[in-house]
């Protein structure tokens, strides 16, 4: 059995006098990739913002390979250095080059020297054919491009766990596919994954597990074939129902 | 599953032993750190209080600008005079808030049929931000008047207008780079909708645009507040002025600091209010990326 790199445990988060997340729990094994998925409002994106510690946990814990990260005393930015993410609107610094968005956190986080961060971050970004982009800034690429070069400024010092955070909904239809090969090459690579994910295809080929969450919990997981096949319980159903015959 | 036992849990939502520590340390974390932000600050007020009262002049500078009974005999005609100050300054923003807006929208017609208008908005903007308002003073308050076409007006009318003049240029600056700040997208859903040039400046573009430039704006008038100060030059009896009569009186500075505690009184809550404005405004805009 592989060694489990994510773990929540009986995980509570309220907003105001609703309950966003009800005693979740998590495990995720290292090498593996989950799919989490439900309607908007059932807790996704609050469930991965809890892990990187945007928002705080108001009861339970996160363990991030058996160190409780949601203990006040550990420092955040220390956890976030662990882990990779990713966000539905890129998020690319609008400023900076694609080298220098792509190795911004190696060099000033991580304290690599800037011929190291710059080598890896041309191998990464040449491997996805964007090794002639290196000095063009972000509004000059398409939006898969620029989806591509957040997810390798996201993996290029390897993070423990990568965070998808609907990384395929902002985009055009036509430019879902190449951002969608590229988290398959990661996941052949041995990434450690946890997506958000509104591509109920895409989660069928490419998820060891698929979570489906509702009001705030968890509320059936299994293989891709048991959720999408027979799923067993009538919210389950009809979430799926509704999203696979628009 | 043991959904039904899961409900049970919720229903009774009681903070387990693990939060309650971890609520008992961020507030034990919070205490010390206001602890350790009171001593630094009571060290540091102590040091300047000790440094001050130690410096060879100090005696001599208490005497000549903290006097209290000087203090308290020039304190009613200040106050007389701020009242000035307050008068000038509502008509000052009055005007500044009509001109200025009036240039600003002049700088940003499209179109090369208004070439010339551009031209003279900008061309009036970058004199007037260039030149120092104690100079524009002197040129309205003693070169309007000598060249004796307008009725005589008092010293605090031209005043007035010259800080009008002044400030417009500033004011017209930033609503200009607020208007241009609404995405070109917002006045073609605009224009689709049939609403004209005019509707859709009035309806939709300067709203949004002054929104955004709100803090920036603020931060003008809490200059201007004080600047109305500078009117004395014209020699109109105002704070300062009056102050400056009651120095010649006593040779003692200390009219010119009442002045400026009162100006400083009546700008405190502008800018108390500023910075209210300016983070509710960075509270909104981070909610909107995070829904």
């Amino acid at each position: 059995m592989s060694e489990t790199v994510l773990e929540l445990r009986g995980v509570r988060k309220r907003f105001d006098k609703h309950d966003v997340l009800k005693l979740v729990d998590l495990e995720i094994r290292e090498h593996e990739v989950v799919a989490l998925i439900g309607a908007s409002g059932s807790g996704k994106s609050t469930l991965l913002r809890v892990i990187n510690l945007i928002e705080r946990v108001d009861d339970g814990q996160v363990l991030l390979r058996g160190d409780d990260i949601t203990d006040p005393r550990v420092k955040p930015d220390a956890v976030r250095a662990r882990i990779g993410v990713v966000f539905q609107q890129f998020n690319l610094f609008p400023h900076l080059t694609v080298l220098g968005n792509v190795t911004l956190a190696a060099r000033k986080v991580h304290g690599w020297d800037a011929a190291d961060a710059d080598a890896k971050a041309k191998e990464l970004l040449g491997k996805i054919g964007l090794g002639d982009k290196l000095d063009a800034y972000p509004d000059r690429l398409s939006g898969g491009q620029q989806q591509r070069v957040a997810i390798v400024r996201a993996i290029l010092t390897d993070p423990e766990l990568l965070l998808l955070d609907e990384i395929t909904s902002a985009l055009d239809p036509q430019l879902v596919g190449e951002v969608l090969d590229m988290v398959r090459d990661l996941k052949a690579a041995g990434a450690t994954i946890l997506m958000a994910t509104h591509e109920m295809a895409f989660a069928r080929s490419v998820a060891d597990r698929v979570v489906f969450m509702h009001n705030g919990r968890i509320h059936e997981q299994g293989t891709p074939e048991q959720i999408f096949d027979s799923p067993q319980l009538p919210e389950t159903r009809e979430f799926l129902a509704r999203i696979l015959h628009r | 599953m043991t959904d039904s036992s899961r409900a049970a849990q919720d229903a009774a939502w009681e903070p387990s032993a693990l939060e309650l520590e971890r609520r008992e340390y961020r507030r034990a974390a919070s205490l010390r750190s206001a602890a350790v932000a009171f001593l630094s600050t009571a060290v540091f007020a102590a040091l300047v209080a000790v440094g001050l009262s130690n410096s060879p002049g100090w005696d001599a500078v208490k005497h000549t600008f903290f006097n209290v009974p000087v203090a308290i005999e020039a304190f009613p005609a200040v106050l007389e005079g701020l009242w000035l100050n307050i008068r000038a300054l509502f008509f000052a923003t009055l005007g500044v808030a009509i001109f200025g807006t009036l240039i600003a929208v002049l700088r940003s017609l499209r179109g090369p049929v208004f070439f010339p208008i551009r031209f003279l908005a900008a061309t009036y903007t970058d004199l007037v931000r260039g030149a120092p308002l104690l100079i524009v003073l002197y040129l309205v308050g003693f070169g309007i008047p000598a060249l004796q076409i307008v009725p005589r007006m008092p010293a605090v009318f031209w005043g007035t207008l010259a800080i009008i003049i002044t400030y417009s240029a500033y004011v017209a600056e930033v609503l200009r780079a607020g208007l241009d700040s609404v995405h070109p997208s917002q006045r073609i859903a605009a224009r689709s909708l049939g609403l004209s040039h005019g509707q859709t400046l009035r309806l939709v573009v300067i709203p949004q645009g002054v929104r955004k430039v709100v803090p920036a704006l603020m931060n003008d008038f809490v200059s201007m507040q004080k600047d109305v100060g500078l009117i004395s030059v014209l020699g109109a009896v105002d704070a300062v002025r009056a102050a400056q009569i009651e120095v010649a009186h006593t040779y003692n500075f200390t009219p010119y600091v009442v002045a400026a505690l009162l100006f400083i009184a009546i700008s405190f809550p502008m800018i108390r209010l500023t910075d209210h404005v300016t983070a509710r405004m960075t509270r909104r805009e981070q909610n909107a990326g995070t829904v």
